[in-house]
């Protein structure tokens, strides 16, 4: 009994509040959007009985799916949102890997103190940490006024609002979450093998590229999906740091469903969105059970 | 061990320096006293002064708080009963549905979240405000929670607990007496971290409050969309020290009961000898 009620707990929860929910989503997706309150047809009619039920069905079709493959302005949004994501995760690579690596080489007694100060940000406001770059990288902003005071730039680079901005963001705010995974591949390294590839005659740098890097690809890649996936969805950091001509489809949903009011075509949107995550999802799950398994 | 290079110093500065010093800025100019927040015309505490006079300010941060606490406390309990259904229950129906339920959420782009329980809060004719956002808040965070604490159940030895309940105890004293506090650290670092999720959540609650509850980052989001804000750079500023002291504290206290642990195994090794 007492065992029934500890499950039945949280999955009537999680039933109610993220799995109807989101078949919701997936209902008013097949709907149509209609001047009414709430904006959308069919509605489900149980007084009708099983005949309003089978109306209901009837009502649905694919309709919004068709649109969003009509209008280039969904599916633009979406490859761009994929392309954004995955530059921006091979900077954060480049950018997370060395201090990583810098990491896991210090002494053991600084170590603590290096993760604690890569996982510090992570506490700190998302929203604040994304709005502290608008004041650096605007017009007049620091980074402008530095680079004009060194004789670097004639005139201030425009970067806020770019495409650029949204990179720096997503490289900025995302770095912990690629730092994290590589830097304990990187600790748990047997130091031996290292020193083995050099008694055989590698070099340093040889024998990072053929012993240490290798071993740390769980890592390498355990941490560019925790980069890439919440990435692909963002809202915030386009919103603050891109232009308008920045095509993110997190945004794109915001937009349609607060500016435009278009329900249907937002929940079409969210499930496409959806669709497209589930495949660096599955990829992300067999490589953290790949891992698992070899460090058992 | 192998030699510190000039490389790995060189990498780590700067790497510090690129996730320190835009927080840096953010706080010095949050002591300006020009209007205009790229030129600096001098110290001043001015901006913190106004937005302390900041009535929808201050009633945002109460919402917030609020918000953040009803969630966090739900989520915490819900998270470590979820945790201890997958670590513990063994099979049931509709086990893969559950632990689906549990990582999807966490994955689970936060517009989609937001747009879904919104969608459901109207289906049901719930009216939009703190409740709903202590729902949608609730929901998210208990997942993570859940996993925080469930790594920590998955290394327990059951067999403390079962000794407690050869002593004698019902299942459920045993789990207060032995299992609680064995994983306490880990439910209260879940805790913290639902506590933080919510404070920190812009997307969700936007989607799911009503115009009677705006929260602090829905106040910090509309004012900052034009441009930057001297009010908001103070606020920020009291924000970040807040979080600081909260981890460094907690750092120096997790260390301090591991230095104790440390002395009392050894105070007991030598007691054995």
């Amino acid at each position: 009994m007492r065992r029934f009620a500890l499950i039945a707990v949280p999955y009537l929860w999680l039933l109610a509040l993220f799995l109807v929910p989101f078949l919701i989503v997936l209902k008013i997706s097949l709907s149509d959007i209609t001047l009414s309150i709430p904006p959308y047809s069919p509605k489900l009619d149980l007084s009708a009985g099983w005949a309003g039920f089978v109306e209901f069905i009837r009502a649905l079709d694919f309709e919004n799916y068709v649109f969003l493959t009509q209008d280039d302005l969904y599916w633009k949004a979406y490859l761009s949102s994929l392309w954004i994501a995955f530059v921006s995760t091979l900077i954060t690579l480049a950018v997370g890997y060395p201090i990583a690596y810098g990491m896991a080489r210090a002494a053991p007694e600084w170590r603590p103190t290096l993760l604690m100060l890569v996982i510090l940000p992570f506490w700190t406001s998302f929203l604040i940490r994304v709005y502290a770059w608008m004041g650096i990288l605007a017009n007049e902003g620091l980074l402008n006024q530095t680079l004009l005071a060194l004789g670097i730039i004639d005139s201030p680079l425009q970067i806020l609002n770019t495409t650029a901005a949204v990179q720096i963001g997503i490289v900025y705010t995302y770095l912990p979450f690629m730092i994290l995974p590589i830097y304990a591949t990187l600790e748990k390294m047997d130091e031996s093998l290292l020193e083995a590839a050099e008694d055989l005659g590698c070099s340093r740098l040889s024998a990072f590229w053929l012993v240490t890097f290798p071993l740390s690809r769980g890592g390498i890649i355990a941490g560019c999906f925790l980069v890439f996936i919440p990435a692909i969805g963002e809202f915030v950091i386009p919103s603050l740091l891109g232009g308008s001509d920045t095509l993110m489809i997190g945004k794109v949903l915001w937009e349609e469903f607060f500016s435009n009011r278009d329900w249907p075509v937002a929940s079409a949107v969210a499930i496409i969105l959806l669709a497209i995550l589930i495949i660096p999802i599955v990829l992300f799950q067999r490589n953290e059970q790949k891992e698992r398994e070899a460090g058992t | 061990m192998r030699r510190f290079s000039l490389f790995n110093a060189t990498s780590l500065t700067f790497g510090f320096a690129f996730l320190y010093l835009p927080m840096v800025i953010l706080i010095i100019y949050s002591f300006n006293a020009s209007q205009l927040v790229t030129v600096w015309a001098g110290f001043s505490t001015r901006w913190y002064g106004e937005l302390l006079r900041d009535q929808e300010f201050l009633d945002a941060a109460w919402v917030t708080l609020r918000v953040a606490v009803f969630s966090s406390t739900i989520a915490t309990v819900l998270g470590t009963m979820a945790a201890t259904v997958i670590v513990r229950a063994g099979r049931f129906k509709g086990r893969t549905l559950f632990s689906g339920m549990i990582y999807a959420p966490l994955v689970m782009p936060e517009v989609i979240t937001g747009l879904s329980l919104l969608l459901l809060f109207i289906g049901i004719g719930l009216d939009r405000g703190i409740l709903t956002v202590v729902l949608a808040h609730t929901t998210f965070s208990m997942c993570y929670v859940s996993v925080v604490v469930s790594s920590r159940l998955a290394t327990f030895d059951t067999a403390l607990e079962e000794a407690a309940l050869d002593l004698g105890c019902s299942p459920f004293e045993a789990f207060r007496l032995v299992t609680l506090p064995i994983i306490a650290p880990a439910v209260i670092s879940g805790w913290l971290l639902a506590f933080t999720l919510s404070l920190d959540d812009l997307v969700i609650a936007s989607f799911t409050t009503g115009p009677s509850a705006t929260t602090l980052p829905i106040k910090i989001f509309s004012a900052v969309r034009l441009g930057v804000s001297p009010q908001i750079n103070a606020l920020s500023t009291i924000l970040i020290a807040f979080v600081a002291v909260g981890v460094i504290a907690a750092s120096l206290a997790t260390k301090r009961a591991a230095v104790r642990a440390d002395k009392d195994a050894r105070a007991a090794e030598r007691a054995a000898g």
